[in-house]
């Protein structure tokens, strides 16, 4: 074969036995190997992938707004958590569950589009940290502006993949968990396929990796930022409508926990990869769920300290999170 | 460097106004003040951390809690004179920053932002998990309490002394290796300077001025330490009001001190959309304005004026 | 008939520092132009001033049309292709995403261009998967002017093409974008520090020094000039 061939075919084995991925295979066949042989243990993995799905959707929304602008976007959950609100909102109008989950996302994209041309993109050419500290403004702005709209007391909304339990084998599955696995794969999948097969997934691309060489080939690199910005917040309000499913009730904190959660998966799959944030997630929520059961310490109070703690073991080891390269910078 | 004159003038005629002006208050606005006084401690150390040696920090509230809960126990089981704990407070902080600042070393900008978050985060569950030492959710409970005018003149007096310790400090030699840290560290270990050394001393300072001011932040409460007092919303206040001081400058903080401080209180009284969570509509947006019009906070607008009245006029 | 491009009295700056302090000059259509200098003439600067990716002022015409209030992205979708110094290859992307990205503010895709492309640069099929960072610095060089090629630009910027390349590499880029220039009519102003084989590549040349024009004229003259050859060819 050409010598082109034999080094890509070399670089594919390299990369197949990274340690990371290695690690990721072990992990993948414990959790086939327990569940096969425990009843407890394949039901937590199954609720903990649903629970890890969600951490991923809102992993991949920060690493999105991360991979082109390093901002640390801190409103990413309290924005979710209003798309849910509008989604209640929709549904008390008369629309159905699913119509009223579209539109949604249809005005999450709208919302996160207008976030970033008035409030992000004035300041992101002047300072990082003025960045994060509007989002960290609009953080408190949004949590207050649903109390306000909506009142902080509970909500409900009608359940999506309805409430029927499987029997399989001993192992109770729930069709929402199922569905909320489903749903996520499918978002994550639709957008890998836009950024790797649209000319527009190109663009954005290049404008989150070079934005100075994607302006001189005619990239509107400000649009893409925009655009970026309108896919996390639908990202962002997936995750959100599929933890009110998960919790049953509708409330102002719905997303707070879960931002963090997403952060430290975000960070855990390394904050430049994708695939890294999604992954992160799932095994952030599977590895939780089993620590839970199986290891007593581990209380529902210290679940959140318990994934930092984690989280900061991880990167002490690999300072740029599982997935993540090191960045060698020229001097 | 030599401060300017009117840079002498104007710090003189602050603290002039300091000292006067708990006369002129009621005693409600005492203890109002006193607090932008404890923000302006905190705040002045994330300053050294963030501003001066360029490494981020999302975690001081937890460094608050560390010396609030030191004054709260001391005081507590052995009834220490509560400037004491202070003292104590500054001492066990710093050494946790510098604790902190070792592993930080490994981190660097965003993933150290996200680690001491975490820490942040952890913190309330901490306590509540360490029920038996830390009181759990029912505090800790100091032996005494203080006056607002009490509050007021000690959050002052460490103020003024952490200022002109940091403005000691920060002119000199260590100022000087943070400087050069921030704004490149290869530049700055090809140049001699110890990378190690002084960004773990960095931590530690940033640190211990934090708790001190969580030291008083607690006596601010009654001298009672409670694990949700020291949430995430803290660190995110404190970032906030550093971001809008302005970081790396010394002159912007009573104004950043003053956001954090009175804002939230202000806008509570004020019935703004009639309804309590008026407050965090109108907070939100202030913060989202003050950095859309001044991205380098209130210090950046005071070097920008200077520059227009110094510049020579073009030929 | 009126130049593709004027550039008068074009002035630019680095935040305070001023790096033009005034440079007229025009390129016709169909020619290859050369851009000469010294380091820090601001032969870079004039193209960054094209593109506008530094701040600039005076007049600076494409086809008749001013380029004054143009974005960077609007003056590459009006056929303006910028190579800048360092090739501008986005490194983890694939030479066919790099590629790709030639043909973005074309209507419709690669794949109809694809087979003009590989006629001039055929070893690029092979290599379509290949990262564009892994390639050497030569290849970049010509993924470079490969992607600029697929823009198919009304004028093609070049800068430095022959910056870190060996000899060799060096004619056969040359030797490249004389055939593009001679069979597709490309217009190209090409900023070079190896005066000799720009000399003799374009059909005329200017000489900045320190922000302005201070020679102009056709090749030969240029090439037969005193103070060109001392300065600039070695002789």
């Amino acid at each position: 074969m050409s010598a082109v061939a034999a080094t890509q075919q070399n670089r594919v084995a390299r990369a197949a036995f990274r340690p990371v991925n290695v690690l990721l295979l072990a992990a993948a066949i414990f959790l086939l190997v327990g569940s096969l042989t425990s009843q407890i243990f394949a039901q937590q993995t199954v609720a903990g992938l649903a629970q890890g799905a969600v951490y991923g959707s809102l992993a991949l929304a920060l690493v999105l707004i991360y991979r082109a602008t390093e901002v640390i976007n801190f409103a990413q959950g309290e924005l979710a958590m209003a798309t849910t609100y509008i989604a209640y909102q929709l549904i008390q109008w008369g629309l159905s569950y699913w119509l009223a989950f579209f539109l949604t996302l249809v005005i999450a994209f709208a919302l996160g589009v207008l976030i970033q041309v008035v409030a992000i993109r004035p300041v992101q050419h002047k300072s990082v940290i003025a960045v994060v500290i509007v989002t960290v403004g609009l953080f408190v702005l949004i949590d207050g502006l649903v109390t306000w709209k909506w009142g902080a007391d509970i909500k409900f909304m009608p359940a999506p993949f309805g409430q029927q339990v499987y029997h399989w084998g001993g192992v109770a599955i729930s069709r929402q968990d199922i569905g909320t696995l489903l749903l996520t794969v499918l978002t994550v999948v639709l957008l890998w396929v836009l950024f790797q097969f649209t000319k527009l997934g190109l663009g954005m691309r290049a404008a989150a990796l070079r934005p100075a060489e994607a302006v001189l080939v005619g990239v509107r690199v400000d649009r893409m930022l925009a655009i970026g910005w309108g896919l996390a917040a639908v990202l962002g309000a997936v995750a959100g409508l599929m933890t009110e499913a998960n919790q049953f009730i509708l409330q102002p904190s719905l997303m707070q926990a879960v931002l963090l959660y997403a952060f430290a998966a975000a960070v855990l799959g390394g904050l430049e990869s994708p695939a890294g944030a999604v992954v992160g997630g799932l095994m952030l929520g599977v590895f939780l769920n089993l620590v839970g059961q199986y290891v007593h310490f581990v209380t529902a109070q210290v679940r959140l300290p318990f994934a930092f703690a984690v989280l900061l073991a991880v990167l002490l080891v690999k300072p740029s999170g599982l997935f993540g390269r090191k960045v060698v910078r020229k001097v | 460097m030599r401060p300017s004159v009117s840079a002498l003038l104007t710090t003189a005629g602050c603290a002039a106004l300091l000292a006067l002006l708990p006369f002129a208050l009621s005693d409600y606005h005492r203890g109002l003040v006193a607090q932008v006084g404890i923000y302006f401690v905190a705040i002045l150390g994330l300053n050294i951390l963030v501003g001066y040696s360029g490494q981020i920090s999302i975690g001081h509230g937890a460094f608050m809690a560390i010396g609030g809960y030191t004054t709260a126990i001391m005081s507590r089981d052995h009834d220490t004179n509560l400037v004491l704990t202070m003292l104590l407070a500054f001492a066990v902080c710093f050494v946790a920053g510098l604790l902190l600042g070792l592993p930080a070393l490994r981190l660097s900008g965003v993933y150290l932002a996200l680690a001491t978050f975490a820490l942040a985060v952890s913190v309330p569950q901490i306590v509540l998990k360490f029920d038996k030492f830390l009181g759990g959710s029912n505090g800790v409970q100091s032996a005494r309490t203080v006056s607002h005018t009490w509050l007021y003149a000690a959050s002052w007096t460490t103020s003024a002394i952490a200022f002109v310790a940091a403005w000691l400090v920060l002119r000199g030699r260590v100022g000087r290796a943070f400087r050069a840290i921030r704004d490149s560290e290869v530049a700055a270990t090809s140049s001699g300077v110890e990378l190690p050394i002084y960004k773990t001393l960095a931590f530690g300072l940033s640190a211990a001025f934090a708790g001190v001011a969580g030291s008083l932040f607690v006596m601010g409460t009654n001298g009672f330490a409670q694990p949700n007092e020291f949430d995430v919303t803290l660190s995110l206040q404190l970032l906030v009001g550093a971001a809008v001081a302005g970081l790396g400058s010394l002159w912007g903080l009573p104004v950043g001190a003053a956001f954090v401080g009175l804002l939230p209180t202000i806008s509570k009284d004020t019935p703004l959309l009639g309804s309590s969570h008026g407050q965090d509509v109108v907070f939100g947006v202030l913060v989202v304005l003050v950095m859309l019009l001044l991205p380098q906070g209130f210090a950046g607008l005071l070097a920008r004026v200077s520059r227009l009245r110094t510049r020579p006029e073009s030929p | 008939m009126t130049a593709l491009l004027e550039l008068e009295d074009v002035e630019a700056r680095y935040g305070p520092v001023k790096a033009l302090h005034g440079v007229t000059l025009s390129v016709d259509e169909g020619q290859i132009v050369a851009v000469l200098g010294a380091n820090g003439a601001g032969k870079t600067t004039t193209l960054r001033a094209i593109s506008n990716t530094v701040r600039r002022s005076g007049h600076l015409r494409l086809a008749g049309r001013s380029l004054g209030r143009l974005r960077p992205e609007a003056v590459a979708r009006l056929g303006v292709a910028h190579v800048p110094e360092g090739r501008g290859t986005f490194a983890e992307l694939t030479v066919w995403e790099n590629l790709r990205l030639g043909a973005y503010t074309r209507r419709g895709s690669l794949k109809a261009d694809a087979d003009g492309v590989l006629a001039y640069f055929p070893w690029l099929d092979d290599r379509r998967h290949q990262q564009a960072g892994t390639l050497s610095g030569g290849e970049q060089q010509m993924l470079a002017l490969a992607r600029a090629f697929v823009q198919r630009p009304r004028l093609l910027l070049l800068d430095e093409p022959s910056l870190g390349l060996a000899p060799v590499l060096v004619t056969e880029i040359f030797r490249i974008i004389r055939e593009l220039n001679e069979k597709e009519g490309l217009t190209v102003l090409v900023v070079e520090q190896n005066a000799h084989l720009a000399l003799q590549v374009a059909h005329r040349a200017y000489v900045l020094e320190v922000g302005t024009v201070a020679l102009s004229g056709a090749s030969e003259e240029l090439q037969a000039h005193e103070s060109v050859r001392r300065s600039y060819l070695g002789y």
